[in-house]
């Protein structure tokens, strides 16, 4: 048995925080393999998932939330719903955790370059969008004008808050942010994440929307770019079901005849608007 | 060749350096076990009730081993090398329907090891049991496919069809033990091949237009009717030689941490649960659903090949009577 894909890598947590706080708090994680080849040798691109685990309690299908570009460690920002994501929660900085991957398709960035790009994100949905925005951010000169549309339930539920409001809107980099609820102070938009996408308004001229959020979220999404004038291959959004093994053998993850782990987690709303169980 | 049935215990004496597996009673199921050195083995009795994927896909396998609190993981050694002997022809050909999975893009190195440790003696069907419809999906009760060596029951003995190197090698080391067959015998086995086809008297409808036609009846009213009796025990899949999922777990006794995995079934609600609550089959009409999709369309989107062997496991053993075949006809009756 020379490679066994069911063997994890050992990681070290070497910083970690909390994004949320409550009863589904979200905690990231910023973690660097053991193994020095291997942390030189691993690379992913902005899309792609790991599996990461606590050994003794088992394994969950992260997002990776970094981008490559941001250095050689990796980041997951994971909300706390079930026995593994409790044990997750558990580690500190100096703790270890099990990594195995990356899996998955990624966003298209090389076919990406010179298009302007929306991100459209809820709640912890957010997490598989942060790398393709640090990546356009690292890449600059690649791609025409970000635009970053993120809301959650209240201010307390919005994920790397700081980083959104440190970047503000400046040139054509613009952050749009959104509270389903209002809150006294709050500077930004109140309504739900479809509604801010209206709000904001973007052309489809030359460019890409990508979501992610809880299914209800992306359903009106879809429905809004739609009415926005974007084309089907246009519009971009990663999936998540629950997964195993990470690359095709256990069986659970497919939504139709597509594997989420292999064939996925990133779809083309062209590809996905035939399969039926996409959006279930 | 052939072998007298006086013989059968030395054959399995003199290849016991493997394993050898035959079927034998377990409570009240035939399964596929470890002969104990020195005993004999009835293949007469019907199919087992576990198919022989258990041997190569364990219902539970240990992944890794590791102590709580360290990080080295260990994987364990394989067994080794290993005969199985009475397959019945569906459940070889479900053998290299499965293979497709295991090998596809990644390696799966426990499956794949101990397949290509395995040498797989089957036996001819010529008693096709009440539901099998093994000839309307591609196979027969005297397919070849994926066997090493065929037999077929001639009454005093058996006539040994070698397939394959692996099979070679099998009876050169029993060569003591068997007889050059003559042309009778091999006429015999024909007639006797052809005589259980006949005996099959169920059918699957015609295949054809169904892997492409199944996603047209995404909500067609068939799948609440034919899974409103389903009790959601999972047997159809468990039992089903060409079902593969599995789940991943780890499990400790004291500092001895395993992870291991077991199979799983489409038709459990867990199966798909999202951490969020939600869940993308929240019932068993989209779970049945899913569980026909994945075996004649899915599949052969990605393999070419129906996951679906006709062996009949899972309408002999659904305990409300829920029929594969009468699903696939209202299939063919909607399309």
């Amino acid at each position: 048995m020379n490679t066994n894909p069911y063997k994890p890598y050992i990681a070290t947590v070497e910083d970690t925080w909390f994004e949320t706080l409550g009863d589904r708090c979200i905690k990231t994680f910023k973690v660097v393999l053991d193994d020095e080849e291997l942390r030189y040798n691993w690379s992913h691109l902005p899309g792609q998932c790991a599996i990461i685990g606590v050994l003794g309690i088992g394994e969950s299908m992260i997002s990776i939330s970094c981008s490559p570009t941001e250095g050689k460690f990796l980041r997951f920002s994971v909300m706390r719903t079930g026995k593994v994501t409790k044990a997750l929660h558990e580690l500190e900085k100096g703790d270890k955790m099990t990594v195995r991957g990356p899996y998955g398709n990624n966003f298209p960035v090389d076919e990406w370059k010179g298009k302007n790009i929306i991100t459209i994100g809820g709640g912890i949905g957010q997490a598989p969008l942060r790398p393709i925005i640090e990546y356009v951010k690292a890449n600059r000169d690649d791609y025409g004008s970000l635009n970053i549309i993120y809301g959650a339930r209240t201010s307390a539920d919005l994920c790397f808050k700081r980083e959104f409001e440190d970047m503000g809107s400046s040139g054509d980099v613009s952050c749009n942010l959104s509270i389903d609820i209002k809150e006294e102070e709050w500077p930004h938009y109140v309504g739900f994440v479809p509604s801010l996408l209206m709000d904001v308004n973007p052309s489809p001229e030359n460019a890409i929307a990508i979501t992610c959020g809880p299914p209800v979220m992306i359903n009106f999404v879809l429905q809004n770019l739609k009415k926005l004038n974007f084309a089907d291959k246009q519009i971009y959004t990663t999936l998540e079901n629950r997964m195993k093994c990470g690359f095709g053998k256990c069986g659970r993850c497919n939504a139709g005849n597509l594997y989420v782990c292999k064939d996925g987690p990133v779809f083309c709303y062209e590809t996905l608007k035939s399969v039926p169980e996409a959006f279930a | 060749m052939k072998i007298n049935k006086d013989k059968l215990a030395d054959f399995i004496a003199a290849i016991s350096e493997q394993t050898v597996y035959a079927p034998q009673k377990r409570g009240e199921a035939l399964v596929f076990a470890p002969v104990a050195k020195g005993s004999n083995v009835n293949l007469a009795a019907a199919n087992t009730t576990i198919p022989p994927k258990s041997v190569v896909f364990p219902q539970t396998e240990t992944l890794l081993r590791f102590e709580l609190g360290k990080t080295d993981l260990e994987a364990p050694v394989q067994e080794g090398k290993a005969v199985m002997l009475g397959v019945r022809p569906c459940d070889a050909r479900a053998m290299v329907i499965v293979d497709n999975v295991f090998s596809w893009d990644v390696d799966d190195p426990y499956y794949l090891q101990k397949r290509a440790d395995l040498t797989l003696v089957g036996l001819a069907c010529l008693e096709p049991c009440v539901n099998c419809f093994c000839s309307s999906v591609g196979g027969g009760p005297a397919s070849k496919e994926g066997l090493d060596v065929l037999m077929t029951d001639l009454g005093d003995g058996y006539l040994l069809e070698v397939l394959t190197e692996k099979g070679q090698t099998l009876c050169q080391s029993a060569e003591g033990l068997l007889e050059e067959s003559v042309k009778e015998d091999k006429d015999a086995a024909e007639k006797l091949h052809a005589a259980a086809v006949n005996k099959i008297t169920r059918q699957a409808p015609d295949t054809g237009p169904i892997p492409a036609g199944l996603p047209r009846l995404w909500e067609d009213p068939l799948w609440a009717e034919v899974s409103e009796s389903c009790l959601g025990c999972g047997i159809c899949t468990y039992l089903c030689p060409t079902c593969h999922c599995f789940d991943i777990q780890d499990e400790s006794e004291g500092c001895d941490s395993r992870r291991c995995r077991t199979w799983d079934s489409c038709m459990f609600p867990e199966y798909t649960l999202h951490a969020s609550g939600h869940n993308p089959r929240p019932t068993r009409r989209e779970r049945t659903r899913n569980r026909i999709n994945h075996k004649y369309s899915y599949f052969v989107d990605k393999f070419n090949v129906i996951a679906c062997v006709g062996c009949g496991r899972c309408i002999n053993l659904c305990p409300v009577n829920i029929d594969i075949l009468n699903i696939l006809s209202k299939v063919g009756e909607a399309l």
